[in-house]
C-alpha cells in the first residue's frame, strides 16, 4: 500500500551552518519499524533532489520513534550568506512529509 | 536540599515574545528563569555595536525586561540566568544595576561570567599551535583571519554555578551554551558532582527542551498545529527538576499552548546531529536514552537519560565578514502571474549581465509558488499572484548596490500588473559567516565577578 509520510509522521527541521537537520517522528510506535525500513538515507537524498546538494546521513532514535537526517550542502551556504528564502531549512521537514512510500506491510493509518 | 526546583524558559532567541518572561514570573511559581538571546551570528552583530560604542554589545531588550520584572523576581526569590551579556557582560550588568538603583532597590547581587571573548588572543593561540581550524571542513583559519569579527568560547554550566554559589540573584554571561543556563541551577541546588555524567546529561536534555522557548509547548508544532489551544497566549515551558535527574516539562496553568509527548519530541530532534553524542562542555548526552511519559495534562516526565564524560575541548564560535547581499521582491498578478515573474527574472539577469557586475551569486525564487520546496513543490496551475524574490551576493559593495538600482525599472519596462515595490532601492547588507572550531579547555579559563548594591 502507498502511504504519504504525513499520514504516519510529524517532524521538525533546522540548521547548523550549511547543513540542515530533519527529525522525522512516527505518530505511533507501530509506525517506527516502517519508517526505519523504508525511509532510508538514499531514499531521502533522492526525494530532496535539487534541494539538497550534498550527502544525507541518517541516525536512529527508537526511544522516541524518530529518525534524524543530516542534509549536507542544503541551505545555499547557510547563515547570513544564503540567498534562499528558507535559509535555515525550517520548511524541509514539511517537504519530507510529502514523500510517498510503498509498504508491503498492512498498517492502519 | 530542595525536593524540586522549577526552571522556566523566558526567551528562546533575541527577538522572542516579549511578554513570555513576564508571564513566567507572574502567572505561577518558579525558582529560576533562563533567557537565551544568542544565536550563531548574534555575537558578530553585538561586536559591531560595541565597536561603535564601547558601552553597547549586549541584548538591550534584557535591560528593559529586567526593569519590568526585577521587583517581582526579588519578591518571589526568582533567580534569572541569561547569556544576554553578549560581547559585553560587564556593561550589561552595569546597566541592570543602574536600573535596579533607579527602582530604589537596596540590595542586589549580580554574577558576571567573563573570559569567553578570545578575539584579542587569537594570534597568541595560533603561536602556541592552537590552530582553530574550521571544525567541519578542516580549513586553516588563515583564510579568514584578517576578517574576523568575533571569537568566543562556549562555556558550560560551571561558571554560572560558581556565580549562584556566591549568592548571585541574576547571572549575566557572554557566550554560554544554551543548555548550561538550565543545567547550572540544578548543579547548584542539588550539589551534583562534575563527573555525575547521567545527571549532567539529564539537566542538559532539559536545557535542550527549554532553549527554544515556546517550541516545546505548542509553538511551531507540526503533528497537529490546529489542535493547540490559545496559541496567542502561548505559555512557555517550565522544567521541574528533581535531585535524581528526573525532570517534568510543564507550563503555567491558564496559559495557552500544550505540553505533550509530541511537542516535546519535536523539540528533542530540533537541530541535533548524532543523537548518541550531543556534545556540550559539561558532558556528552545520549539522546537515544531519553524516556518520556505523559504523567498528566501538560506534564511530560523525562527520565532514564544517560551521559558520557565531557571532552577536553571547548567549542569556539567565530564570525568573519564575507561580502554583501541585497534582496528585493516584486508581485505579479493573474493572468499569467508565473510567466510574468519568470520573464522579469530573465530580463533582470540579462540587464545585470550587460552591466558586467562582479556578482558571486544570483538567486531568484517564486514565493507562493515553489520557494520552500523547489523541485518537489506542487505549485498552483494558475496562481492569482506570484512574488518574485531576487537576491545577490558579492565581495564588492558597489556591485550589490548597483543591482539594487535595477529592480524599480522592471515595473515600467517589464511585464504588466506588477506591484509591491515599496521602500526604495534595496541596500547592501554585510554577510557575516560563521567559523566553528575547537580548542583545548586548558587554554582558557572563565572568571566570575559579583557586582552588588549593598545597603
Amino acid at each position: 500500500m502507498k502511504i504519504r509520510l504525513i499520514q504516519i509522521c510529524h517532524g521538525r527541521s533546522g540548521d547548523k551552518g550549511d547543513t540542515a537537520n530533519v527529525g522525522l517522528i512516527a505518530r505511533k510506535q507501530e509506525y517506527y519499524p516502517i519508517i526505519r525500513k523504508y525511509v532510508t538515507a538514499e531514499r531521502v537524498k533522492q526525494h530532496y533532489a535539487g534541494l539538497v546538494l550534498g550527502s544525507v546521513e541518517r541516525f536512529e532514535l527508537p526511544n522516541i520513534w524518530a529518525l534524524n537526517f543530516l542534509l549536507h550542502n542544503a541551505l545555499g551556504g547557510g547563515g547570513t550568506k544564503s540567498l534562499k528564502n528558507d535559509a535555515q531549512g525550517k520548511t524541509l521537514a514539511a517537504a519530507l512529509l510529502k514523500m510517498e512510500i510503498d509498504v508491503d506491510e498492512s498498517i492502519t493509518v | 536540599m530542595k525536593e524540586k526546583i522549577r526552571i522556566a524558559s523566558g526567551q528562546g532567541f533575541w527577538g522572542d515574545l516579549l511578554t513570555a518572561p513576564i508571564d513566567q514570573v507572574t502567572k505561577g511559581p518558579i525558582d529560576y528563569m533562563m533567557l537565551d538571546y544568542l544565536a550563531e551570528v548574534t555575537m558578530s552583530i553585538l561586536q559591531k555595536q560595541k565597536r561603535k560604542d564601547p558601552r553597547l554589545g549586549y541584548a538591550k531588550d534584557l535591560v528593559e525586561l529586567m526593569e519590568q520584572i526585577l521587583t517581582v523576581c526579588l519578591e518571589k526569590n526568582i533567580k534569572v540566568i541569561t547569556n544576554g551579556g553578549g560581547v559585553n557582560p560587564t556593561a550589561c550588568s552595569d546597566a541592570i544595576l543602574a536600573a535596579a538603583q533607579k527602582l530604589g532597590m537596596k540590595s542586589l547581587k549580580i554574577g558576571v561570567v567573563l573570559g569567553d571573548d578570545i578575539l584579542a588572543r587569537i594570534d597568541e593561540f595560533l603561536k602556541e599551535g592552537i590552530e582553530l581550524r574550521h571544525m567541519e571542513t578542516g580549513e586553516s583559519l588563515q583564510s579568514v583571519r584578517s576578517r574576523l569579527e568575533s571569537a568566543n568560547v562556549y562555556f558550560g554550566a560551571a561558571p554560572i554555578v560558581e556565580a549562584l554559589n556566591r549568592g548571585a540573584q541574576i547571572v549575566i554571561t557572554g557566550r554560554t551554551t544554551d543548555t548550561g543556563l538550565t543545567l547550572a541551577p540544578m548543579i547548584h541546588e542539588f550539589g551534583w558532582s562534575a563527573t555525575d555524567w547521567d545527571k549532567l546529561a539529564a539537566g542538559t536534555v532539559a536545557g535542550h527542551i527549554l532553549e527554544c522557548g515556546g517550541q516545546s509547548s505548542g509553538g511551531n508544532f507540526s503533528a497537529d498545529w490546529k489542535s493547540v489551544p490559545d496559541l496567542a497566549h502561548l505559555g512557555f515551558p517550565i522544567a521541574e527538576a528533581h535531585p535524581n535527574g528526573e525532570v517534568v516539562i510543564t507550563k503555567h496553568e491558564n496559559t495557552g499552548g500544550m505540553v505533550t509527548l509530541q511537542t516535546v519530541k519535536e523539540q528533542l530532534v530540533y537541530e541535533i546531529g548524532n543523537p548518541e553524542e550531543y556534545i556540550t562542555p559539561d558532558c556528552v548526552a545520549d539522546f537515544t536514552s531519553i524516556q518520556l511519559e505523559q504523567e498528566g495534562t501538560d506534564r511530560v516526565r523525562v527520565f532514564g537519560v544517560k551521559g558520557k564524560p565531557a571532552t577536553d575541548q571547548y567549542k569556539v564560535s567565530m564570525s568573519y565578514l564575507d561580502g554583501y547581499t541585497a534582496f528585493s521582491t516584486l508581485t505579479y498578478s493573474w493572468p499569467d502571474a508565473i510567466e510574468k515573474a519568470r520573464k522579469a527574472d530573465a530580463m533582470l539577469q540579462s540587464r545585470l549581465a550587460d552591466l558586467h557586475l562582479e556578482l558571486d551569486e544570483y538567486r531568484s525564487e517564486f514565493l507562493g509558488y515553489n520557494s520552500c520546496h523547489g523541485a518537489i513543490a506542487n505549485p498552483p496551475l494558475d496562481p492569482s499572484e506570484v512574488v518574485l524574490r531576487v537576491g545577490v551576493r558579492s565581495r564588492h559593495y558597489a556591485s550589490v548596490e548597483r543591482f539594487g538600482k535595477e529592480i524599480a525599472p522592471l515595473v515600467l519596462t517589464g511585464p504588466p500588473s506588477v506591484t509591491g515595490f515599496a521602500g526604495g532601492r534595496p541596500k547592501p547588507s554585510e554577510v557575516v559567516s560563521y567559523w566553528p572550531s575547537l580548542m583545548p579547555k586548558s587554554a582558557v579559563s572563565s572568571s566570575v565577578i559579583i557586582k552588588e548594591i549593598a545597603s
